[in-house]
């Protein structure tokens, strides 16, 4: 299990844009990188990260070895009403973690 | 000629055959299409899209990155993908992201890796299926991927 780290809200008003800032500890090995015996470290890393809002996608992302370690991905959507948003990323050698985070929206 | 004058001038010609052992960088070409994938051939045009990203970085293993679209963000008019790509990474794909009417603010966010000084494109798809982009030259002084050690 990766530590992830997400920033949103717990509160917004109805029709608020929220930014989400979400972050996994993950090295991206890019497969292209020496390793000591000289020979390239095999390429691991994060393929695909999804957001869901009461079960509708809001965002997704598809990620490649030019992507940072530790990747952190940055978006907005509007807060509609109160809710689970679900945050996954799956990626090479069976790499799967999801989060989930609550979301009081206000009228 | 006499022999040892020859056998020194060999020796100077063998050392400027010495190059770097580098992972294989993507071109320009390839750019290009990955772009016109993306696109579905259509040519983006420029404008609506912000890339924001330092001209001179100094370590190419995090560049941090936002790219805004301009967009009124309506169920009829909204943006459904932005995608980075480069020109000489080893892999022209950046990241691509799947936006959507809901997203509220056609705005995303992350750190990239750079393997050497280049031309980004960053690239918007548009609900109406027009495609705009915007293309930065940056500069890098630490590659990432080559040196041994990860950051």
């Amino acid at each position: 299990m990766a530590r992830a780290l997400i920033h949103m809200p717990k509160t917004a008003r109805q029709g608020e844009v929220i930014e989400i800032r979400a972050l996994i500890a993950h090295p991206m090995e890019s497969g292209y990188r020496p390793g000591a015996d000289g020979k390239p470290v095999p390429q691991d890393v994060i393929r695909h990260f999804t957001c869901t809002y009461d079960g509708e996608q809001v965002f997704a992302a598809r990620l490649h070895p030019a992507i940072a370690a530790n990747p952190y991905i940055a978006f907005f959507t509007v807060a509609t009403k109160t809710g689970t948003l679900e945050f996954s990323w799956t990626g090479d050698n069976g790499f799967a973690q999801a989060e989930r985070m609550a979301l009081t929206v206000s009228p | 000629m006499s022999p040892p004058n020859r056998h020194r001038r060999q020796l100077l010609a063998a050392g400027t055959l010495l190059a770097l052992v580098r992972p294989a960088a993507a071109t320009p070409q390839q750019m290009a299409g990955a772009i016109a994938a993306y696109t579905s051939n259509r040519l983006p045009q420029s404008g609506r899209v912000t890339f924001e990203i330092a001209r001179l970085i100094d370590n190419g293993n995090a560049v941090p990155v936002t790219i805004r679209v301009d967009s009124p963000l309506t169920k009829e008019d909204h943006v459904t993908g932005i995608a980075i790509f480069n020109e000489r990474n080893p892999e022209t794909d950046v990241a691509t992201f799947t936006l959507g009417p809901r997203a509220g603010k056609a705005e995303v966010s992350t750190r990239i890796r750079l393997a050497t000084s280049q031309k980004l494109v960053a690239v918007a798809k548009m609900s109406d299926g027009s495609c705009w982009q915007q293309a930065v030259d940056v500069i890098v002084t630490l590659a990432a991927c080559i040196e041994g050690e990860a950051m």
